[in-house]
């Protein structure tokens, strides 16, 4: 029997994806986290400490105290795009699927806002939220809110400023999910609703009997984007509260904290090896959602795709 | 042929004296931040030196502010920095010195025309050695806008009480203007243009921020605990919204007329008169307490310039630092930039009038620098951007001033030798 001649075409066709994703993915992260095991001694030199770092970041309490804190502000902030997120916008897309007139337009106004710069978005609410120039303040005299505390300074207090943010987040990333579960519906055979209308089902019944089982997949992919896309968040933040994330860490996340430790702040020269390891942790939280993603949801998943 | 030869050399040494007679014998490149004084530097300074040493070239190449120490770092390991380098003050030119890429200065003819509190930002901790030429100073103190203390009749006060009765008499006869423009969104302005101001007046300046480094005082004690209290007064005069108003958004709230005062740093005094040239500004220093005998105002040593040793043309560069130092540099560059005060011995005359009533207080109060710049930010956690958050959280009402100064000692105590004894004095866990 003669062997097949090995297929060369086909490493022809798989190099330039593997050359690229190994010089500007692979690698970079491979060197990030072989250097988070080492610390900086003196000018030039590294010394190995295994997972010295590590053990530092979440045991030091000048370390795991600004740890712990972005961390469950992103677990804060990934909640809040959950729960309004991505219900709103499957809610949008079960309107846009319906054949409503003039859906296109509503569909392009919807996304536009995820295709703007989030630097220009950040400016936008900043300016739109500002105590002097802002349309916020005649809007709260006008509802009688003028004198309350939070409400006058929504980017200014703890208690509403990572809240403001997640919702502003969620406005300008709302097309996402509408999109990707639009573009799940169509895809649903018309017969199976019409039978079901036939049967006289009403709309409320269709969706949670027809159209949800068949998007359930979609829901996944929706969710484990969000996760990731939250817990490597870092612009809107950075934008809008700067790198201090205030008022006093209160909407310090991931990102933040890492662009921080990474590159330093003010007088504070950044550690390098430090940033890091705040990198090799937030690699971690991300594959173990992923994994959780892929072994508990999506295995369960391959038996209902159609 | 050797007449042609004669001709060749003839037409070549022409050609080479052109070029020489053309360009510079030497040339300086200087590093800095300072972006926006491209121009300052390229039409006013460059060509003031030129007129005394027309042979040397010299080049002005900012990066941005944000950026200048990593791309000065890398230029400086590549070995391709310029010859001149601007100084941040205190540590990070430290360390530059420490490393071998600044120059010691103290041959340096002219040096004797700064004081001892000129160059601490630029001088070892021993004090032995001097490695950049100080250009600058900013000052803090308090702007106000002129026209609206004549329409209600305020006068400038005195004293730190006078100051806050002064607030509490605007908040009362003007209640849509805000007493005291300031935001906390920033962070920043909370500690630097409100406790870094006023606190020298409470902690007696020089003298007690040498106590404070060799551990005899604490930000939980005496002085320091009374900034942090009069700092936390401020919180009902602030703008309304003041949790969410940043720099910027009080920049234009005062020079727009609707705050009566603004706690300052004097680079402000340039942009606000670009940003409204009409605007009528006064200014008085941070109010001393009532029955105090002496004031201080914070005069803070912000840029420098250093010698850089793998310069090809040190002597060059030596003559520029040298000219720096002269009386002619001072007047040019202190009225060039307004609110940036030349750090030098001599008398000299800036004809802006508030940046020269900001430079008068140096007569009759005395100097010293923001404390957390010195030493006191060299680890973590770093005592001035703990301050940063105090300052927000004790203007925001998260915080007292007991607690915030407890806090921030104990921070502090974590590391820094001298104050490890307030670690158990005050339970720090």
């Amino acid at each position: 029997m003669r062997r097949k001649p090995f297929p060369w075409h086909i490493t022809v066709f798989l190099a330039p994806a593997v050359i690229v994703y190994t010089v500007f993915m692979i690698y970079p992260m491979l060197a990030s986290l072989k250097f988070s095991l080492y610390q900086t001694v003196e000018e030039g030199r590294q010394v190995f400490v295994g997972l010295g770092n590590y053990a530092k970041l979440l045991t030091d309490p000048i370390w795991n105290e600004p740890f712990w804190n972005a961390f469950w502000n992103n677990v804060v902030f990934f909640v809040i795009h959950m729960t309004l997120q991505n219900p709103i916008g499957l809610f949008l897309a079960v309107l846009l699927a319906a054949n409503i007139r003039g859906a296109w337009i509503y569909r392009t106004i919807i996304f536009t806002p995820t295709i703007l710069s989030v630097v220009l978005i950040g400016f936008a609410w900043k300016l739109i939220l500002s105590p002097t120039w802002g349309i916020w303040f005649p809007l709260l005299d006008r509802l009688g809110l003028g004198d309350n505390e939070v409400a006058i300074a929504l980017l200014g207090n703890e208690s509403s400023a990572l809240i403001t943010l997640s919702l502003i987040s969620v406005w300008q990333n709302i097309g996402i999910p509408m999109m990707l579960f639009l573009a799940a519906l169509i895809r649903i055979p018309h017969e199976l609703i019409e039978a079901a209308q036939v049967d006289g089902a009403g709309s409320w019944r269709i969706f949670w009997r027809i159209q949800f089982p068949l998007i359930v997949p979609t829901v996944g992919i929706v969710a484990i984007l969000t996760f990731i896309g939250n817990f490597n968040a870092f612009d809107l933040i950075y934008a809008t509260q700067g790198a201090l994330a205030g008022p006093d860490f209160s909407t310090d996340i991931m990102g933040t904290f890492f662009f921080r430790t990474f590159f330093g702040f003010q007088l504070r020269p950044g550690d390098p090896n430090m940033g890091a390891t705040v990198a090799g942790m937030m690699l971690l939280i991300i594959l173990a959602g992923v994994l959780l993603y892929l072994y508990g949801w999506q295995r369960r998943m391959e038996e209902v795709q159609f | 042929m050797n007449h042609r030869l004669t001709k060749i050399l003839a037409v070549a040494a022409l050609l080479a004296a052109t070029f020489l007679g053309g360009a510079f014998a030497q040339k300086l490149v200087i590093e800095s931040w300072r972006t926006d004084d491209l121009k300052l530097w390229k039409d006013v300074i460059i060509p003031a030196f030129n007129k005394h040493y027309p042979d040397i070239e010299v080049v002005f190449a900012p990066t941005a502010p944000a950026e200048y120490n990593a791309v000065l770092d890398s230029k400086l390991q590549a070995g391709t920095a310029g010859d001149l380098i601007t100084c941040r003050p205190f540590g990070k030119s430290l360390e530059l010195f420490n490393k071998g890429h600044l120059a010691p200065l103290d041959d340096l003819p002219g040096m004797e025309n700064f004081t001892d509190f000129a160059k601490v930002a630029w001088t070892t901790d021993d004090g032995a050695t001097t490695y950049c030429v100080p250009m600058a100073s900013v000052i803090h103190g308090f702007l106000y806008n002129k026209d609206l203390f004549a329409k209600y009749g305020f006068q400038p006060p005195k004293t730190y009480e006078e100051f806050m009765e002064l607030l509490a008499q605007m908040k009362k006869k003007a209640p849509a203007l805000a007493p005291l423009v300031m935001g906390t969104k920033d962070q920043w302005e909370a500690a630097t243009m409100g406790w870094h101001n006023i606190a020298p007046n409470y902690y007696g300046g020089e003298a007690g921020r040498r106590a404070f480094l060799a551990g005899k005082e604490g930000f939980h004690t005496d002085g320091f605990l009374e900034a942090y209290k009069a700092l936390a007064q401020w919180a009902p005069y602030l703008p309304r919204g003041y949790k969410a108003v940043s720099y910027s958004d009080a920049q234009q709230l005062f020079t727009q007329g609707r705050g009566f005062i603004y706690p300052a740093g004097s680079w402000d005094i340039g942009v606000f008169r670009q940003m409204n040239p009409k605007l009528n500004m006064g200014a008085f220093k941070a109010p001393p307490p009532a029955g105090a005998t002496k004031s201080y105002i914070s005069d803070h040593q912000d840029i420098a310039l250093g010698l850089n040793p793998a310069s090809k043309n040190p002597e060059a560069a030596k003559k520029f630092l040298s000219w720096l130092t002269t009386r002619e540099f001072a007047e040019l560059y202190g009225n060039a930039l307004p609110g940036f005060f030349p750090l030098h011995n001599y008398d000299i005359t800036i004809s802006d009038p508030v940046a020269n009533e900001f430079l008068s207080w140096r007569q009759t109060s005395e100097g010293t620098f923001r404390m957390t710049y010195y030493k006191l930010s060299d680890q973590k956690p770093d005592a001035e951007t703990d301050l940063w958050t105090a300052s927000v959280n004790i203007l925001n009402g998260k915080m007292q001033p007991e607690e915030a100064a407890k806090w921030m000692e104990c921070r502090l105590a974590s590391w820094y030798g001298p104050h490890k004894h307030f670690a158990s004095e005050l339970n720090c866990k």
